[in-house]
């Protein structure tokens, strides 16, 4: 069986006219991705930090960062709890706002990312803790990502006029087809709020990637589950970025997991960037090798590579 | 607000498909020739103007989980302003009026909704108090809503829509039959499409609707309208369907805490829930009032015995949100369920996907 199923003829967003003519993946599950099919454009980053600062009260959350990820980039942000990643992509979905810095999504810069406009920009993340809607279907969760497409009022969606009809339509086809690539058919019907961790976590994957957006931000995506998990996880997050031919920032705290999955990876220490750059020159560096061998971190994380 | 978790595989078998179309046939073809005036004067009526309040309230509380204690001024507003389109604007079909008040009651509800903007939980619940004084307080202080009369009562006129007379203990009934039916039609509809998954969005997870892209200052002004809209309406059917005479001191804080009761006690977040509510909330105490009079009337005098009917209710419902927070029709999906196994044995089982 193929592990993806994608007819990306359905997507709701039409406006943002992307190129997507090789939508077939030459991943299979748990192997390193063949050199090749990383297809990192080196122009126009996806995403641009530029010296972000935050600090809440006397702590500093982060200093100084800058960071820039190419279109088509799997990019890990991993550092020892509290370095401050889920600070960053906090800043960047536009729910802190830093105190110095610009944040750049394509083309437009800003201050403080304006998180309600945030889906429209074309971005979608996922959360550390979960944030699925417990009381909704897993399909109904899924299509919830499709919200910011939604132009029929609400008197037009309860006349169920064509274009409510419609938009559901429309809507509902893309969210099964994120639900069958993401091995969701079973649940889909069942409300997420009684549905185990590990599958829960592909319903907040779907979510975020039913949008088809340019940026996916995920925080600790392969956290919290059982090592099985945690490699059809990474495959999946892997495939999603071939499928829906999107960039992905991914946070994870221990470093051995993103070796075989990111294509660059950023250090954080402190708040502070450490070390950015591929695997290799990641998994060589002192600075890296300190931060997580050194006794301020207790042994949260482990350097298995 | 606690999410209430009922098995999807419930909704399969419910007694939603077959039982609605018994319950309509029944609700129609049946109780207006068998049930007697008394039942329908004083418990099919009032259930139905309540039910309807307590689905208004459900929708905001429940499914987008804004609390509110001002269901009571919503129901004041929406009978006061049909009394006041059918007096001063004598040419205005009474469904018209009906319709209008429930938007003014809705206006009423986004202005005090305002405060959800900022506010939630049980700040907001206080907040929502406001409207409750106001509403009260105006409908007493001004003379003008209720036609100058010295202590704000009005009387309702006979009911009639488009020259059929709806006047008689029947005519009330099926009037406010189809109302609720209607307002319930258009309810289900509103929480099956997206505005209804928004609102349940923004109930479980504000932040993550934030981020994909809910409008929250539009859902919850929404929310706060579309309630309070169905309970002004309720309010209308309270005014000119059940009591005909109608004064503000009725719509007071009780009257909310009431209608707070019916959709917790029947379940959140559930549209059957709040008819449960209020059937349990209005038939209740009747039973336990004729059964009490029966079985002690002789011993202790009315006051004691309207007195611990009220301890009764009160401990019969704390005992039913021990047993089952999410609600009585919690209890009844599960007894259905059981059902359902014991007709259907488990190898035939519907599957779900
Ligand atoms: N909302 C907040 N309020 C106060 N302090 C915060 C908040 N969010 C993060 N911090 C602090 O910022 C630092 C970085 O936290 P975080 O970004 O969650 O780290 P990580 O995701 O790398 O584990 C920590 O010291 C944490 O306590
Ligand atoms: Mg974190």
């Amino acid at each position: 069986m193929s592990l993806i199923a994608t007819a990306p003829g359905n997507s709701l967003i039409v406006a943002r006219a992307r190129e997507r003519a090789t939508v077939h993946s030459n991943v299979a599950g748990g192997t390193p991705r063949a050199a090749g099919a990383v297809r990192v454009d080196a122009g126009a980053p996806v995403l641009t930090l530029q010296s972000i600062s935050l600090s809440f009260g006397g702590v500093t959350a982060l200093d100084g960062i800058d960071l820039a990820v190419a279109k088509g980039e799997i990019r890990a942000i991993i550092g020892p709890n509290g370095a401050g990643k889920s600070s960053l992509l906090n800043v960047v979905s536009g729910l802190y706002r830093p105190g110095r810095g610009v944040v750049q999504l394509g083309s437009e810069r800003f201050r403080h990312v304006p998180t309600a406009r945030l889906a429209a920009v074309g971005v979608a993340r996922t959360f550390q803790n979960l944030a699925l809607f417990k009381g909704l279907s897993v399909l109904d969760n899924v299509m919830m990502g499709l919200v910011h497409c939604r132009r029929a009022g609400f008197v037009r969606q309860i006349l169920s006029t064509p274009q409510a009809r419609r938009e559901e339509a429309k809507a509902r086809a893309a969210a099964e087809e994120a639900i069958t690539f993401l091995h969701l058919g079973a649940v889909k019907h069942q409300l997420a709020g009684g549905l185990p961790y590990g599958i829960l976590k592909r319903v907040e994957l779907a979510r975020a990637l039913v949008a088809r957006p340019r940026l996916l931000l995920l925080d600790e995506p392969l956290a919290g589950v059982t090592l099985g998990e945690k490699r059809d996880l990474a495959a999946h997050v892997r495939n999603a970025r071939d499928a829906y031919d999107t960039t992905i920032v991914l946070i994870e705290h221990d470093i051995g997991v993103v070796m075989g999955l990111s294509d660059r990876i950023a250090v954080l220490d402190y708040g502070r960037k450490i070390a950015d750059g591929s695997p290799d020159e990641v998994r060589s560096d002192q600075a890296v090798i300190d931060a997580y061998l050194g006794v301020a971190h207790e042994g949260e994380t482990e350097l298995v590579i | 607000m606690t999410t209430p978790i009922r098995s999807a595989a419930v909704r399969w078998f419910t007694p939603n498909r077959f039982g609605l179309a018994v319950l309509l046939i029944t609700a129609y073809a049946v109780i207006p020739f068998a049930g007697s005036d008394y039942l329908l004067d004083a418990v099919l009526t009032p259930f139905l103007a309540l039910a309807l309040a307590a689905l208004g309230l459900n929708l905001l509380t429940g499914y987008a989980g804004q609390v509110s204690l001002g269901s009571a001024a919503y129901l004041a507003v929406g009978a006061y302003a049909a009394y006041n389109f059918n007096l001063r604007l004598p040419g205005l079909p009474f469904l018209a009026s009906l319709v209008a008040a429930g938007f003014v009651a809705a206006a009423v509800g986004i202005v005090f909704g305002l405060p959800s903007l900022r506010l939630r939980g049980f700040y907001l619940a206080v907040s929502t108090l406001a409207a409750q004084f106001f509403v009260q307080w105006a409908l007493t202080k001004f003379g003008w809503f209720s036609n100058n009369n010295p202590s704000g009562v009005i009387d309702a006129p006979p009911l009639a829509v488009a020259g059929l007379s709806f006047s008689g203990a029947v005519g009330r009934y099926v009037f406010s039959l189809t109302v609720v039916v209607v307002a319930t039609l258009l309810g289900t509809r509103l929480l099956r499409s997206q505005v209804g998954r928004n609102f349940m969005a923004l109930r479980d997870h504000e932040v993550a609707a934030k981020v994909i892209g809910v409008p929250l200052l539009r859902t919850k002004l929404l929310a706060f309208g579309v309630s309070s809209f169905l309970i002004g309406v309720a309010g209308v059917l309270w005014a000119f369907a059940y009591l005909r005479t109608v004064e503000p001191a009725g719509f007071n804080l009780d009257r909310s805490f009431q209608i707070l009761f019916m959709i917790i006690i029947g379940g959140l977040a559930s549209i059957r829930g709040a008819f449960l509510g209020a059937a349990f909330i209005v038939v209740f105490p009747l039973l336990l009032s004729r059964f009490g009079a029966a079985l002690l009337g002789n011993v202790f005098d009315s006051g004691v015995l309207e007195m611990s009917q009220r301890i009764v209710i009160g401990a019969l419902i704390i005992g039913l949100l021990i047993a089952e927070p999410c609600g009585l029709i919690a209890l009844v999906d599960r007894v259905a369920d059981k059902i359902r196994r014991r007709v259907f044995p488990p190898q035939s089982r519907p599957i779900h996907n």
